[in-house]
């Protein structure tokens, strides 16, 4: 098993993202984060998709994918070729004479204070996934409350040159 | 351009899609449409006794033609109860247009009366599916629906329409072109990977083609014979795809699978080259996956590039439309031949043809019932050589119909194969006699079977369609109680039907039906042939020997080549 992450280009139709999210039920393939948003092509949305799989279930993925009518393309992000980010919001527990100290943990990770309450504030965390799961298990010691992670979402590099097609697309076109 | 209801809409786009015959039962959210039938359609409807029924219906004819079927049914319930036969559709890729009611766009959503979210409940099941709510979106869908079902890998969709959008007035133009970025079929075929199939097959010691349902699919039964006999390539053929290559050519060594013939699943599974063409490695062909064919390297031609290493990893994928990838194989492996290089497959043809005769299909003479192979047998002497269309459904009396059974001609045997839906026999002979009024049409069921759907008599019975229905009453959920006997210790739970009720031959005649009881072989064939020549809808009730197993046998789970055979003395059982 390996993680992979696939962006699907899809119709925004009603119905479509659950298609996707019933297709990887109906199979048994586990989603570990999606994300879902518009595009720079109107009534056309992208999902990111990271899945846990091995390498024969995700030629399976995508090509079942492929059949789906609303869906126009998918591509695998491969890392090094790709550019990967996550939001996450997160609220810490943390005495009024504590704030300073994590205040600058925060700011080792690039975290921006976006709310303080009495007993408690909110981080801001925007960065490649991994620097998520850095900066909340530094945190956890310090008792996170609620967190919110918008799932990743990514683009092929420019400097890379134009995406292309998984491998089994082109068997399919 | 011209002004009309959408509920007219539904039936010019209907008859702008070809469509002769339609199934349906009609009901509250689809009132309307049927209103505008009322008002005139070149389109015949069939009215079922129940939705399963329609739909069944509707992949009979679909099947038997070579048309996309078209079901219709009303919201809530009538949109449930065609679930079956879009799952049925969606297994053995069945080109399938329903069309159902939906409770009006304001009521969407509320619980309304006989609401349910059939576009959702449908969703695993079919290839696409569609909730017209705007008016002015309906030609569009319906052309769209029609496309997406027989393109590319046939199978069914849905649309469902809500009742305001059948009742509203619009500007009707029917669209010349679909508008479906996302979909696009594979239409052109690999040159050098057909290259790389011919080269392959011309190597070749032990070859053989593995023929699937996705050849009838794609018409492509000249193409699969120019091919086979172009290298005497010994082939065999699933349940699928029964009749797409004539039973009878010397060359077609029949089923393989679970109650395949010996020989078939080792022609099989001692190749060591598997051409599969449109099939999909199911598990009642490979039994263990593991054990499956260990000496072979597969090529694997299909239009669903998501079948293709599926199951068993492709060496030569070709994903593209059968009929074409076949002419060019032929073509290539001609050049082939030309160039001194053909497979040398005279031994293997030789040990096919030894396996044949060394392992025959054959069943016991004890006991004083009928033996329901013999029914079978008689039903194909009777027949032979007539233009029959057959249909089936699930169990003992579907498998002994497989073995049994000659079909020379393709969409002559309709089955449903993947989902296993008992009651598919009647309701799809129905559909199979509206599209071929011409053709034979014999529907041969089990008695468990035939109780799930017997309603359909009234449909035929009033539709005058003379089909013949012959029971093979054993008076049990037959396959069921032979895995019993095999598999749980003869315990016998909850399998028997009894021979006796219902009487079939009086549920006929309740019908309007003609009603036969046989209960002996001498009376068997005057039987039949009286019922094949009453001109009525018929039903014959064969009261069978009710221990008969099914042999040979794979069990489930076991490597393919373990086929166990009929024990040699079968003690006779009363």
């Amino acid at each position: 098993m390996s993680l992979h992450t696939v962006s699907v280009q899809l119709e925004n139709k009603p119905g479509a993202l659950a298609r996707i999210s019933q297709l990887f039920a109906r199979r048994g393939y586990n989603i570990q984060s999606l994300a879902v948003g518009p595009t720079e092509r109107e009534g056309i949305s992208r999902l990111t998709l990271r899945v846990d799989c091995e390498e024969g279930s995700l030629e399976q993925i995508e090509k079942q994918m492929h059949k789906l009518v609303n869906v126009l393309r998918v591509t695998e992000l491969v890392p090094g070729e790709t550019l990967e980010r996550e939001l996450a919001l997160i609220t810490v527990s943390v005495a009024p004479d504590k704030r300073a100290e994590l205040i600058a943990l925060g700011q080792v990770f690039g975290a921006t204070v976006a709310d303080i309450g009495r007993d408690s504030m909110m981080f801001e965390i925007v960065g490649v996934p991994e620097e998520l799961d850095a900066f909340e298990e530094v945190l956890r010691p310090h008792g996170v409350r609620e967190l919110v992670r918008t799932g990743r979402i990514g683009l092929r590099r420019p400097r890379t040159g134009s995406t292309r097609r998984m491998r089994s697309a082109a068997v399919v076109s | 351009m011209s002004r009309m209801l959408g509920s007219d809409a539904i039936l010019r786009a209907l008859e702008l899609e070809g469509v002769r015959v339609a199934f349906g039962i009609p009901g509250g959210a689809i009132l309307p449409t049927y209103d505008a039938m009322a008002r005139g359609t070149v389109v015949r409807h069939v009215l079922a006794r129940h939705e399963q029924g329609a739909g069944h219906m509707a992949q009979g004819y679909a099947r038997a033609s070579g048309e996309v079927g078209v079901a219709i049914a009303t919201s809530g319930p009538g949109a449930t109860n065609l679930v079956t036969p879009i799952a049925d559709a969606w297994m053995d890729s069945t080109p399938l247009v329903c069309i159902t009611g939906q409770v009006r766009s304001n009521l969407i959503g509320t619980d309304a009366f006989q609401e349910i979210d059939a576009t959702g409940i449908t969703l695993p099941i079919v290839k696409h599916s569609w909730l017209v709510q705007d008016v002015r979106e309906l030609p569009a869908t319906l052309k769209a629906a029609f496309h997406v079902a027989r393109t590319g890998r046939p199978g069914p969709v849905l649309v469902d329409v809500a009742k305001d959008v059948q009742e509203a007035e619009f500007d009707f133009a029917y669209p010349d072109e679909v508008d479906l970025p996302g979909w696009k079929p594979p239409a052109k075929v690999h040159a050098r990977q057909v290259a790389a199939a011919a080269q392959a097959i011309a190597e070749a010691q032990k070859p053989i083609v593995y023929i699937g349902g996705g050849v009838v699919n794609a018409e492509a039964g000249a193409e699969l014979l120019a091919f086979v006999q172009s290298a005497e390539l010994p082939a065999v053929t699933t349940l699928m795809a029964k009749g797409v290559l004539p039973d009878s050519h010397p060359l077609n060594y029949g089923p393989p699978g679970m109650h395949g013939s010996k020989w078939a699943n080792w022609a099989l599974n001692k190749a060591d080259l598997i051409i599969a063409v449109g099939t999909r490695f199911d598990d009642r062909v490979t039994g263990k996956v593991s054990a499956f064919a260990p000496g072979a390297r597969v090529i694997h031609f299909d239009i669903d590039a998501a079948e293709v290493g599926k199951i068993r990893r492709a060496d030569i994928p070709v994903v593209g439309p059968l009929k074409q990838i076949l002419a060019d194989l032929t073509t290539e492996l001609r050049s082939l031949e030309a160039d001194g290089t053909s497979p040398q497959t005279e031994p293997w043809l030789r040990q096919l043809a030894d396996w044949r005769e060394e392992f025959p299909l054959r069943y016991g003479s004890n006991g004083d019932m009928l033996k329901p192979q013999l029914v079978l047998e008689t039903l194909q002497s009777l027949t032979a050589g007539n233009d029959v269309v057959w249909t089936t459904g699930v169990g003992q009396h579907q498998m002994w119909a497989m073995q049994y059974l000659v079909c020379d001609r393709p969409r002559s045997f309709i089955t449903s194969g993947g989902l296993g839906t008992m009651g598919y026999g009647l309701p799809a002979a129905i559909g199979a006699k509206a599209a071929r009024p011409d053709a034979t049409v014999v529907c041969v069921d089990g008695d468990g079977c035939f109780q799930m759907t017997c309603q359909e008599l009234a449909t035929a019975a009033l539709e005058r369609l003379p089909i013949v229905t012959v029971i093979v009453n054993n008076g049990w959920l037959g396959m069921v109680r032979q895995w019993q006997e095999l598999f749980y210790g003869e315990r016998y739970s909850q399998t028997h039907l009894t021979h006796q009720v219902p009487d079939y031959a009086q549920l006929a005649e309740a019908y309007g039906c003609a009603g036969f009881t046989v209960e002996s072989e001498d009376d068997l064939e005057s039987a039949l042939v009286d019922a094949m020549d009453c001109g009525r809808t018929a039903v014959i009730d064969a009261r069978c020997a009710a221990e008969e197993n099914c042999y040979p046998m794979v069990p489930a789970g076991a490597a393919a080549v373990d086929v166990i055979e009929m024990p040699d003395e079968e003690p006779a059982r009363a």
